[in-house]
């Protein structure tokens, strides 16, 4: 098997298996990215405690590129700092899978980072607010 | 007679790049033949000189190539009159080219009927009118993909000033009653409006018999390079009308103050033309005469035929096509669904059980799988958002037939889906 085709074993892994698929009750975030291009949907709750990302879960649908590479970001980013999560790039992501996208899949495989991104500014406006 | 896969051999694409690869997304764009790569080398090469200007022999030259296109494709679609044809980019200049000369003579409270299979094209440019008060509406279509005629007839009103409408939908193969409409439109004194970009290339094309007031069309589609097409307008209506792009060769004086312009066709072609274009678009309408239009239409209707039985037979029980099944009505486009996903509502509060796709396989992993085998089809919603959500998915796949392709073609296809539908288990 060629690197690539191990790495599409993986994604439809996560695909049809994913990790952290649900909602937290009580998040201290929640966010829903979508593509209006192709309608994948991404939906993000996390919890956020000492500055730590300490549970993650999502749910969406979409291509097995946006719901793959959510379910492999989600593992990836559970317990980690927020300082440490945003120095995540898009290229990071993408070598992550390490597939051969065209640019029109890799706004698919973006689609979850983009909603934590948002996620984090969010929660750093709200921290900035005082409240 | 050469069989349509001896042709292949025509398409230096197919010799060079394109040597193992099932190209079925011609009607977003064909390949060319080399006759037509030729033509516009040839230009470039013996002929290079701007048109309608030059005094000198070379100019002269190039202008006379240029108007012999204009002549010959227009001969093509029925025109005896070379002047009824326009050289602009593509389809949806044309239709901007409309929306925009049309709109100058539209008030308040007037209507425009289109259909909902429309392409973007010939939507958006009569949504821009809207600032005027114009009205937009859309007739709609059966279960079997069809066109509502009914529904058509009930939105042409008093006040319906223009009907544009799709010869043949980009996304359901639907071809529709063009002369009938156009009847309809007429007895109503609206102006009728053909966009035949998915017509023009695939079938006999005769704006006469058509009685169509305008029609559009592309020459990319049609085996001609990109960023050349045609206008088509009766020449009364099309010489009334008012500018669009204003600047040289559209005009006849100017002064400080205000200018007089050309007549048809010149008055739309401001700006040096794509003269390139045309002479190419002129070899590929004389590649595809010798085929003969009638024998295209034959072919391409054995493989929506093909197509359509093959679907029956292939067992892939997830396998979900839209679109006519009576080939007669029907052009060489195949869009399908391997398992449907609906639209969401956003505004709605997401869970896993109104957001979970099941068993059914996103569009996007149908075509990059279908890629992987060396098939290019087209995904998403082939610039047809409300006709794709009238069908309440969010997207599709599409697979659209020309001259090359042959039977084995589709069941490599449907071989493919087969491997991708047990990937995805």
């Amino acid at each position: 098997m060629t690197d690539e085709e191990i790495n599409t074993e993986i994604l439809l892994d996560h695909y049809r298996n994913p990790h952290n698929h649900g909602q937290i009750g009580d998040a201290s975030e929640k966010l829903i990215e979508f593509n209006p291009v192709c309608g994948d949907t991404v939906q993000l709750t996390i919890k956020i405690e000492n500055d730590t990302i300490s549970d993650i879960k999502f749910i969406g649908r979409g291509c097995s590129v946006s719901q793959g590479s959510a379910s492999m970001l989600t593992d990836r980013v559970k317990g980690m700092k927020i300082e440490e999560i945003k120095k995540i790039k898009e290229k990071d992501i993408l070598s992550m899978l390490g597939l051969n996208l065209g640019p029109s899949r890799e706004k698919c495989a973006l689609l979850s980072l983009n909603a934590l991104n948002k996620c984090i500014e969010n929660h750093e406006k709200k921290a900035q607010g005082g409240n | 007679m050469r069989s349509w896969q001896q042709i292949k051999g025509d398409f230096p694409f197919f010799i060079e790049n394109g040597k193992n690869l099932i190209y079925l997304d011609n009607a977003a764009t064909t390949q060319k033949p080399k006759k037509v790569i030729d033509a516009i080398v040839d230009f470039y090469t013996h002929w290079n000189s701007n048109v309608h200007r030059g005094i000198y022999r070379l100019s002269e030259e190039a202008t006379d190539h240029y108007e012999k296109a204009r002549k010959n494709i227009a001969g093509f679609i029925g025109s005896r009159d070379p002047r009824q044809l326009v050289f602009v980019r593509n389809a949806t200049e044309a239709l901007n080219l409309l929306a925009y000369s049309l709109g100058h003579g539209l008030q308040k409270g007037d209507e425009v009927l289109l259909t909902i299979m429309e392409h973007h094209s010939n939507i958006v440019p009569w949504q821009f009118l809207k600032e005027k008060g114009v009205t937009v509406n859309f007739a709609d279509i059966n279960p079997d993909g069809t066109l509502d005629m009914e529904d058509f007839q009930s939105k042409l009103t008093k006040k319906t000033r223009i009907v544009s409408a799709t010869h043949c939908s980009n996304l359901l193969g639907t071809i529709n009653d063009a002369r009938k409409m156009g009847k309809l439109a007429h007895d109503n004194g609206s102006i009728f409006i053909l966009d035949a970009a998915q017509s023009v290339p695939h079938m006999p094309v005769d704006v006469e018999k058509l009685d169509c007031d305008f029609m559009a069309f592309s020459g990319h589609k049609m085996l001609g390079p990109m960023g050349i097409g045609g206008l088509y307008g009766k020449y009364e209506l099309l010489n009334g009308l008012p500018p669009f792009n204003g600047g040289g060769e559209m005009i006849r004086e100017v002064y400080e103050d205000h200018s007089t312009y050309a007549d048809a066709p010149e008055k739309f072609e401001a700006g040096t033309p794509n003269v390139a274009g045309a002479i190419g678009l002129s070899s590929a309408v004389d590649y595809l005469r010798d085929l003969g239009m009638e024998d295209i239409r034959r072919h391409e209707k054995d493989l929506i035929a093909y197509t359509l039985r093959k679907e029956e037979e292939s067992g892939i029980g997830l396998l979900k096509s839209y679109g006519p099944r009576n080939p007669e009505i029907r052009g060489g486009i195949y869009t399908f669904n391997l398992g449907e996903i609906s639209p969401i509502s956003l505004s709605d509060d997401l869970n896993n059980s109104n957001i979970s796709i099941g068993s059914s396989i996103h569009p996007h992993d149908v075509a990059s799988g279908l890629d992987r085998y060396n098939v290019a089809v087209r995904a998403g919603h082939h610039c047809a958002m409300p006709l794709t959500h009238r069908l309440n998915v969010v997207a599709t796949s599409r697979a659209s037939y020309y001259i090359y392709n042959s039977r084995e073609d589709i069941d490599k296809l449907f071989e493919s889906l087969e491997r991708i539908r047990r990937l995805y288990a």
